[in-house]
């Protein structure tokens, strides 16, 4: 047993309750420790991924008891990926907020992030679905702490939508997995794979409900139409650095949604088969519609990179819905893509606003801020990634998605939503970069006289984040072998299977 | 016991619901508690219902109730106590930021249009 892998869960669960009650009064030594935290767990998931890569599944068994009757973390080529894109996403965000002293704007800044670290990383890694709702809750009641991080009434109604939402949400999971352990006496994902594929077509109603409710509870997460209504307000209204962290937290529930519905649920599946595909491929549709016209219709620069979360959440879930390896493998590249824009995103426009001074967060013309190239720069970047334009690699992300979905019946409709879509994005971004960078200049008034401080570290977390799409970008061959070889991995359930129930299955 | 249980159950749920889409905070939050009731009855009931059965093993048992079914309520209730105590400050919060406690979105959105931050 490779003692590694509880690592990413152990290391931010120590340091959070040091850095609450040890450092609560020394905000520097916080930083440095919280940094020095989320550096280290990027190391360790760079190591975990390069262990990940040669094929085989790796299982922990908690207190050495054997699955199914212990808890089991397993990591396969999914998980690590999704921790290397969360440690790096952590780190990012975390010198950006250093850098603007968002974390001096409240108290615990730095406890709850590395709280919310663990739940993530714990939610990324762990074999067994009620363990999977536990750290979905931990990483959520630190989700509300850092939503709420540096209060003002507008934060704080927004949090406590985002609060109802997300409880509703999580007593749904609760009701799923009860009817789940009724009808199949289990609760570990591998052993649920197993138990599923004997479940004989006519016994299946009771499961079908689960896997729908259980549906229904990842959608939430990964704010997909017709429960995607908490995500505007909630991105809008976060602490950018928080906002930067959350475009992951919708990535665990579309990381739920393909770890459940090709290891557990499976396509082969008698008793649900093709049915989540089903329903989230109208649902996801209706997502990048509702995602492209916010984008156009925002009157504000941060419910516009809220809304063109949503948009690309769509378009992920899309390919998501078509259950097959390719697609798959398009969806996590377009998912560790989307990630990385999103942030880069919720950051520039934070650099932008704080620069603009209070209030000036419309979408409207306001004397030139300084450096107005640089950001103007940033925030082309940005929205040439996210609304899918060459060079950066979210061109090569919907090429893929388009690629993959050419089922006959309805290939017509998805490349029509989806180009028309990154079409609307395209406008909503150029009309909002051209009044706040262009129109700006027009306007002739005297350089304020305290300027902001350059603050290099935070545009340099931001360059950081554009080179990794890059990075991405020009490295995409490789990458998209491990992409591929991933959902390998996810279509033959086997391996996962027998690797954490043993030989015997 | 069935028949009680399960009307137990949909009864909670059905005045959690109800009263989850109240516009205030104060009855959305007594909904949630009804909801947390509701499931933690209906996963204690996932293991058949049973009485006086042992969890835990004993000697002087013939027949045992599934003890899965109670850890997991054990676990589900310690976090749903936790998360209405989260819920009851937030709101705190909002209705002490902004003196009142609807729960809708008009203030709010203008703020963010405002651009505060």
């Amino acid at each position: 047993m490779n003692h590694w892998i509880i690592a990413p869960v152990i290391l931010p669960a120590i340091l959070a309750p040091i850095l609450a009650f040890v450092m609560r009064h020394d905000i520097s030594l916080a930083r440095i420790f919280s940094i020095a935290g989320a550096a280290a767990l990027a190391a360790i998931a760079l190591g975990l991924t390069v262990l990940a890569a040669q094929g085989e599944t790796h299982v922990y068994e908690l207190g050495n008891w054997p699955a199914p009757f212990g808890i089991v973390l397993v990591l396969d080529r999914l998980s690590a990926m999704m921790l290397l894109l969360t440690s790096v996403l952590a780190l990012v965000a975390l010198l950006y907020a250093v850098s603007t002293e968002w974390d001096a704007r409240g108290r615990h800044f730095h406890a709850l992030f590395q709280f919310q670290l663990m739940g993530i990383s714990g939610a990324f890694l762990t074999g067994d679905a009620f363990n999977l709702f536990v750290f979905f809750e931990v990483l959520l009641i630190a989700s509300y702490g850092l939503m709420i991080h540096g209060g003002g009434a507008a934060r704080l109604k927004a949090g406590l939508q985002y609060v109802v939402m997300n409880l509703a949400g999580s007593t749904l999971f609760l009701f799923a997995l009860g009817t789940i352990y009724a009808t199949t006496g289990t609760l570990n994902i591998a052993d649920l794979a197993v138990k599923l594929r004997e479940i004989p077509i006519e016994d299946a109603a009771l499961v079908r409900v689960a896997a729908m409710l259980l549906l229904i509870v990842f959608a939430i997460k990964a704010a997909l139409f017709p429960v995607q209504f908490w995500l505007p307000s909630t991105y809008a209204n976060a602490p950018a650095p928080v906002a930067a962290l959350f475009a992951i937290m919708t990535k665990v529930g579309a990381y739920a949604i393909i770890r459940m519905y090709t290891i557990s649920f499976g396509p082969d599946v008698a008793a649900t088969g093709s049915m989540a595909g089903d329903w989230l491929l109208p649902a996801a549709l209706v997502t990048v519609v509702i995602g492209a016209f916010g984008v156009l219709g925002a009157r504000g620069l941060l419910p516009l990179v809220a809304f063109s979360v949503l948009g690309s959440m769509g378009a992920l879930l899309v390919a998501v819905s078509a259950f097959s390896p390719q697609s798959t493998a398009a969806a996590l590249y377009y998912m560790v893509h989307s990630t990385l824009a999103a942030a880069i995103l919720f950051l520039v426009a934070d650099a932008v606003i704080s620069r603009r001074g209070a209030g000036l967060g419309l979408l409207q013309a306001s004397p030139v801020i300084r450096h107005n190239g640089l950001f103007a720069a940033l925030f082309f970047g940005g929205a040439i990634a996210m609304a899918g334009m060459p060079p950066l690699s979210g061109f090569l992300g919907k090429l893929l998605i388009l690629d993959a979905m050419r089922a006959p019946d309805t290939m017509v409709l998805v490349w029509v939503v989806i180009l028309g879509g990154s079409l609307l994005t395209i406008v909503g971004f150029a009309r909002a970069g051209s009044i706040i960078f262009w129109k700006s200049t027009a306007i002739d008034v005297p350089e304020v006289a305290a300027p902001m401080p350059a603050q290099p570290l935070a545009i340099t977390a931001i360059f950081a984040a554009l080179a990794m799409l890059g990075l991405l970008t020009v490295f995409a061959g490789p990458a998209m072998d491990y992409f591929d070889a991933t959902s390998q991995q996810l279509y033959n359930p086997a391996g996962y299977i027998s690797a954490v129930l043993g030989n015997g299955v | 016991m069935e028949y009680l249980v399960a009307s137990t159950v949909g009864v909670l749920t059905a005045a959690g619901v109800y009263l989850i889409l109240r516009l205030r905070a104060f009855p959305v939050i007594l909904g949630m508690a009804m909801l947390s009731y509701a499931v933690n009855v209906f996963l204690l009931s996932t293991g058949r219902l049973a009485v006086n059965l042992p969890p835990i093993l004993s000697k002087y048992a013939t027949e045992y109730t599934d003890p899965l079914p109670q850890a997991l309520v054990l676990t589900a209730i310690v976090i749903s106590f936790g998360m209405t105590a989260v819920v009851v400050m937030i709101a705190l919060g909002v209705f002490f930021e902004n003196g009142d406690d609807h729960i809708d979105d008009q203030a709010a959105d203008a703020d963010v249009s405002e651009g505060k931050s």
